[in-house]
C-alpha cells in the first residue's frame, strides 16, 4: 500500500478523474483515491458496469464517462478503489479506511474533487419511509437497475429533476406528477442572463428536450407550488401542496396519492475535506451556498491544496472535468513537470472550453433558485434528521443569544449525530441568518472534525 | 415501492433479511435490496423509535443504518450484498457488543 | 455606569460568575466571544470530579470537595429556574490503573487528599476482580481503580445552556460577538472598548479562559495562563453499558461513549493529530475491548486553560480594585462554587478565607 506520492487526488468523479489522467500523463506519480468501487463519481456511477437497457435510458451525458474512465485507467495513475478518506488536516496527512484496515498517505500535492451532495429540502415529513432524493432515484437506476413500483410523484426545482423524469420515462416509469417548487419570478430574473448563456445553447437545447418530453407524456405538472408536504403514518401514503395562482388568480390544495416522493433542489458543494485542510470558502450568494476560494488554476487558499469540480462551486460535470484538467496543469507546473509557458499554452484550449461550459450557469442559478421555504422551513419540521431536532427548536437557541451554527449544535445536538452536519448545516445557518437578521458570512458554518467517514476504534487504534 | 427495471436473468445470489431468504441480483448495495425487497424500514430511530428507509443512497445521510452480520449501525447503501449475508432492521441504539 | 458588574467570557466560568452575581440582584452584563471562539467549555469532558484532587496543594483539595458538595442543590435550582435537564448524576467515578506502579502511586495520593480534607474526602480502591463486579466489561488489562463516591458527571453543554437560561431569568444581559480590544480603569469603574461600541461598569471580572492573560494586564494584573491542548472523542449510540464516569471513557446520557484525553503543548492549536487519536483509541480498546467494533462519529482538540501549578486562580486586582478575575480548568466541577461563594465574594457579600490561598501571589513565592 502506497503511503507517499507526488500527487493525491480525492474523488473519481469527471474532476478528479482528468485531473488523476492529465497529471499521469505529465510525468507525475498520482494517486487516486475514491471510496466506491469503480470509478465514475456520482454522475458517471457504475458506468463500467452499466448494461443495456439501462445505459442508453440513462441518457449520452452519462456515456461520456466511459472514455474519461478509459482514459484515467490507461494513464499510468495508481488507482485506490473502495477508500474512504476518514482523516484529514491541515499539515495534509490524509487517513484512509481500506477494507477495515486504517492507512496514511502524504503527498506533495492534493487535488480534492469531492463533488457536490443534493440541497438539503427539509419539509414536513420528509423523514417518511418512501422519500430520497433524486439524486438517490438516480443512483437506484445506474447502480441496480431499480425503479418506483409504486405511485411516484417528483418535487423541487432544477434541471436534475428533468433529468430523472426523462429518463424515467425513457425507461417506462409511469410518474403520476411533477411538482415545481421554482418560483414564479425566476424566469423573468433570470432571462437576463441567457444572452450570456447561448455559447452553451447545447444545455438548453437539452433542458428543452426534457420539457416537451415530459409534456408530451402528458405528466401532470404543478408549478409555483408552496406548502408542500409529505404525508403518512409510518411510510409515504401522499403529498399535498398548494398550487400556484391560476389563471382566476386563486391557489387550490392538491393532495396526491404516492408511495415514493423524489425531493431535489439543486446541489451544493461537498466541503468536508476543503475544510478540513483549512481551505477559505465564501459564500455565493448566486448559488446560495459556500464554496471553496480558488483561482482560474483551481489553486485553494492552502498552498498545496489545489480544488477541482463541484466541490470547488457547482459547475457540472463538463466544466468540472476541465478544471480537473486545469488542476493537473497546475500541479504540474507547481512541481516543476512542466514551466509556465508550457502550462499557459496547453491551457488555452481548456480554458476556452471551461469559459463556454460555465456561461450557461448564472442562467441556471437564477432560473432555479432553491425556493425559501426550504432554506428556512417552518418551525415544525425536522431539520436534524440524526438527532431530530426540528426548525423551531434552532430559532429558539438563536433567539437565546446562539450567534452562529456551532453554538445551536451544543445546546440543540442538531448537527452531532451520524451525518455530522451534512444535512442540516445548510439550513441551520440559514435559520440562525434568518432569526438574528444576520448574513450567512457573519453566522458561519458547522465546524468539520473527523472522522469523515465512520471508522471503529479498533481500526483507529490499529492504523 | 421498486422494482427491476430488466427483469432478464442476472446473476444472483442469497441473503437474509430480517431471518427470512431472499434471492438478489448480485453487484447492488444493501440497501438497495431492502427496498428491492420491499421493506418498509431499514432502522427505527434512537431519539424517537421513528421508521427510517434510505434517503440519500450516497453515504452522506445515514439514514440507511442497519445491523449487518451482527454489526450495528451499517450504511447499507455503502456495502455491496454478499452470499448468506445476514441483515436486520435496527431497532434504536446498537445493541452492546459481545466480545470476540 | 451601565452595570454593577461587567463579566468577560461566556463560558462555563463567566456564565457561572455572572449567574450567581445577578441573583445576588446585580446588574449584570456578559461579553462573549463568538461561533468559533476557542471555547473551553466545548472541550470538557462533563466530569464534576473530586478523586485526586489538590494531592499536591491541600487548599484546593478542600476547595473541589466543597464544590462537589454544592452540586446537588445546584442542579435542583437550575432545573427550577430553566427547565433544562443537565443530565447531573453523583454516580461515583472511577480512576483506572494499568499497573502496580499506577496503583501505589494512586493509593498514595487518594490517601493524601483525604488527609488534606480531614478525612471527609471518601475514597477506596478496588482490585480486578471487585472492579469486574461493577464493571463487566473491563479488560484484564485493568488491574484496578481508585474509586469515589463523590465523583459524577453531567452534559457540559446542558450545563453551559442551564446557566445562560439562568442569566436570561436573573435579566443579565448578554452580548455575544464581542472581542474586547481594550479595558480602561476610570471615573471610579471600568470601560469594555470592543467592536460592537463600549460599556461601563463599577466592577469587572476577567472569566475570558486564555484571553485572560492578555485582559489581565490592561488592568494590573499578572494571570499566567497557557493553553494546554485536549483531544477527545465521541462513538456512536449505544445501548446503557457503563453507569459511572471513568477519567478516559464515559459514557453519556444518550449512549454515545466520551473517550479522552491528551495533555499537549502546542499553543493554540485545537485541531486534531493522527497519533494521538490512534493513541486514545488504543487505550479504550484496551479497558474495554467491546470498544474495538464501535464507531467513531467525531474526534476534536480542545485547548484547557491552564495556570502554572494547575490550580484556580481567584485574585482581585491590587492596582485596580474592583477587577477580578476567575481562571481555572475546572469549570465544571467547580461551577457551583463559582455560581455561589465565589460570585458572593465578588459580589461582597461575604468572606472566603479559602479564596486567598489561590490568588496569584502563590506564584511569585521566592525559592528557600
Amino acid at each position: 500500500m502506497k503511503d507517499h506520492c507526488q500527487l493525491l487526488v480525492i474523488g473519481a468523479g469527471p474532476a478528479g478523474l482528468a485531473a488523476a489522467a492529465d497529471a499521469a500523463r505529465l510525468g507525475l506519480d498520482v494517486a487516486l483515491v475514491d471510496e466506491q468501487k469503480a470509478p465514475g463519481g456520482q454522475i458517471y456511477r457504475n458506468i463500467g458496469s452499466a448494461r443495456e437497457p439501462v445505459r442508453s435510458y440513462l441518457g449520452k451525458d452519462y456515456l461520456r464517462g466511459e472514455p474519461l474512465v478509459a482514459e484515467f485507467l490507461r494513464s499510468g495513475a495508481t488507482y485506490i478503489n473502495n477508500a474512504s478518506v476518514w482523516y484529514l488536516d491541515e499539515r495534509l496527512e490524509t487517513g484512509l479506511l481500506i477494507d477495515g484496515a486504517s492507512h496514511f498517505i502524504t503527498a506533495e500535492r492534493l487535488i480534492l474533487a469531492t463533488g457536490a451532495q443534493e440541497r438539503p429540502m427539509p419539509l414536513p415529513g420528509w423523514q417518511l419511509p418512501g422519500v430520497m432524493t433524486a439524486g438517490a432515484g438516480q443512483i437506484l437506476l445506474k447502480s441496480a437497475a431499480m425503479i418506483p413500483s409504486g405511485r411516484v410523484v417528483l418535487a423541487g426545482s432544477g434541471p436534475l429533476l428533468l433529468l430523472i423524469a426523462w429518463q424515467y420515462l425513457q425507461v417506462g416509469v409511469k410518474i403520476n406528477a411533477i411538482i415545481d417548487t421554482t418560483p414564479r419570478s425566476s424566469l423573468p430574473e433570470a432571462l437576463p442572463y441567457l444572452p450570456r448563456a447561448l455559447p452553451a445553447f447545447d444545455y438548453l437545447l437539452k433542458g428543452l428536450s426534457f420539457v416537451l418530453a415530459i409534456k408530451k407524456a402528458g405528466i401532470p405538472v404543478y408549478k409555483a407550488v408552496v406548502d408542500l408536504r409529505a404525508e403518512g403514518h409510518e411510510l409515504l401514503e401522499s403529498v399535498s401542496f398548494t398550487t400556484g395562482r391560476g389563471k382566476s388568480n386563486e391557489r387550490t390544495e392538491i393532495s396526491i396519492e404516492a408511495e415514493t416522493l423524489l425531493l431535489h433542489q439543486g446541489v451544493i458543494p461537498n466541503l468536508r475535506l476543503p475544510l478540513a485542510a483549512g481551505c477559505e470558502v465564501e459564500w455565493d450568494e448566486q448559488q446560495q451556498s459556500w464554496k471553496t476560494t480558488k483561482d482560474i488554476w483551481g489553486q485553494s487558499s492552502i498552498d498545496r491544496v489545489l480544488v477541482a469540480g463541484d466541490c470547488s462551486g457547482i459547475v457540472g460535470a463538463r466544466a468540472g472535468e476541465l478544471q480537473g484538467r486545469l488542476c493537473a496543469l497546475q500541479a504540474a507546473h507547481q512541481l516543476n513537470k512542466i514551466d509556465l509557458q508550457q502550462r499557459d499554452r496547453a491551457a488555452t484550449r481548456i480554458k476556452r472550453s471551461l469559459q463556454r461550459h460555465l456561461s450557461i450557469r448564472p442562467f441556471l442559478d437564477a432560473l432555479y433558485p432553491p425556493a425559501r421555504a426550504y432554506q428556512v422551513p417552518e418551525d415544525e419540521t425536522l431539520v436534524c434528521r440524526c438527532e431530530e431536532v426540528n426548525a423551531g427548536q434552532i430559532r429558539q437557541a438563536a433567539r437565546m443569544g446562539c450567534v452562529g451554527p456551532n453554538q445551536v449544535k451544543a445546546f440543540t445536538r442538531c448537527g452531532m449525530g451520524p451525518c455530522q452536519g451534512c444535512l442540516c448545516g445548510s439550513t441551520v445557518s440559514a435559520l440562525v441568518a434568518d432569526e438574528t437578521g444576520s448574513t450567512m458570512e457573519q453566522v458561519g458554518y458547522f465546524r468539520v472534525r473527523p472522522p469523515f467517514k465512520p471508522i471503529t476504534l479498533g481500526e483507529l487504534a490499529n492504523t | 415501492m421498486f422494482r427491476r427495471v430488466d427483469e432478464t436473468s442476472v446473476d444472483t445470489l442469497k441473503l437474509r433479511i430480517e431471518d427470512r431468504e431472499y434471492e438478489v441480483p448480485v453487484g447492488i448495495s444493501v440497501a438497495a435490496a431492502v427496498l428491492l425487497c420491499g421493506f418498509n424500514k431499514v432502522r427505527n430511530t434512537p431519539v424517537t423509535d421513528s421508521p427510517r428507509l434510505p434517503y440519500c443512497m450516497m453515504g452522506i445521510c445515514f439514514d440507511c443504518l442497519m445491523t449487518i452480520d451482527g454489526i450495528p449501525n451499517q450504511q447499507a447503501c455503502q456495502l455491496e450484498v454478499r452470499e448468506n449475508m445476514a441483515i436486520e432492521i435496527q431497532r434504536g441504539t446498537a445493541e452492546l457488543l459481545q466480545q470476540r | 455606569m451601565d452595570y454593577d458588574f461587567i463579566v468577560a467570557g461566556g463560558g462555563l466560568v463567566g456564565s457561572s460568575i455572572a449567574y450567581g452575581l445577578a441573583r445576588q440582584k446585580h446588574k449584570v452584563a456578559v461579553l462573549d466571544g463568538g461561533d468559533r471562539s476557542f471555547r473551553a467549555s466545548r472541550g470538557n469532558f462533563g466530569l464534576v470530579w473530586v478523586q485526586g484532587k489538590g494531592w499536591d496543594y491541600a487548599p484546593y483539595a478542600q476547595w473541589t470537595g466543597q464544590a462537589a458538595g454544592l452540586w446537588p442543590e445546584f442542579v435542583a435550582e437550575l432545573a427550577n429556574k430553566t427547565g433544562v435537564e443537565i443530565d447531573y448524576q453523583r454516580s461515583g467515578g472511577m480512576h483506572f490503573c494499568l499497573n502496580e506502579a499506577e496503583w501505589s502511586e494512586r493509593e498514595r495520593e487518594m490517601e493524601v487528599v483525604r488527609q488534606h480534607t480531614g478525612g471527609s474526602f471518601e475514597y477506596e480502591m478496588l482490585d480486578h476482580d471487585r472492579l469486574k463486579q461493577q464493571i463487566p466489561q473491563i479488560s484484564k488489562s485493568v488491574l484496578g481503580a481508585s474509586y469515589s463516591p463523590q465523583d459524577g458527571h453531567v452534559n457540559p453543554l446542558y450545563l453551559l445552556q442551564a446557566l445562560q437560561q439562568g442569566m436570561v431569568y436573573h435579566q443579565v444581559h448578554y452580548f455575544p460577538n464581542q472581542s474586547i480590544d481594550r479595558i480602561e480603569a476610570k471615573q471610579g469603574g471600568f470601560f469594555t472598548h470592543s467592536t460592537e461600541g463600549t460599556l461601563s461598569a463599577e466592577k469587572i471580572v476577567l472569566c475570558a479562559g486564555l484571553n485572560n492573560r492578555r485582559l489581565g494586564e490592561m488592568l494590573g494584573m499578572d494571570i499566567p495562563v497557557v493553553a494546554e491542548r485536549g483531544q477527545i472523542m465521541i462513538t456512536e449510540r449505544l445501548q446503557p453499558f457503563l453507569n459511572l464516569p471513568t477519567l478516559h471513557v464515559r459514557q453519556t446520557a444518550e449512549g454515545t461513549v466520551q473517550i479522552g484525553d491528551s495533555h499537549e503543548d502546542v499553543g493554540l492549536d485545537d485541531g486534531t493529530s493522527p497519533s494521538v487519536l490512534k493513541e486514545i483509541a488504543r487505550r479504550a480498546v484496551l479497558m474495554f475491548p467491546f470498544l474495538a467494533r464501535v464507531q467513531l462519529v467525531r474526534a476534536w482538540g480542545a485547548l484547557r486553560i491552564m495556570t502554572p501549578d494547575h490550580n484556580p486562580i481567584y485574585q482581585q486586582s491590587a492596582d485596580c480594585p474592583g477587577a477580578f478575575t476567575v481562571t481555572c480548568h475546572s469549570g465544571v466541577t467547580l461551577a457551583a462554587m463559582h455560581a455561589g461563594p465565589v460570585a458572593e465574594w465578588i459580589g461582597g457579600s461575604s468572606r472566603l478565607d479559602l479564596i486567598n490561598q489561590f490568588s496569584t501571589d502563590r506564584f511569585n513565592v521566592s525559592p528557600g
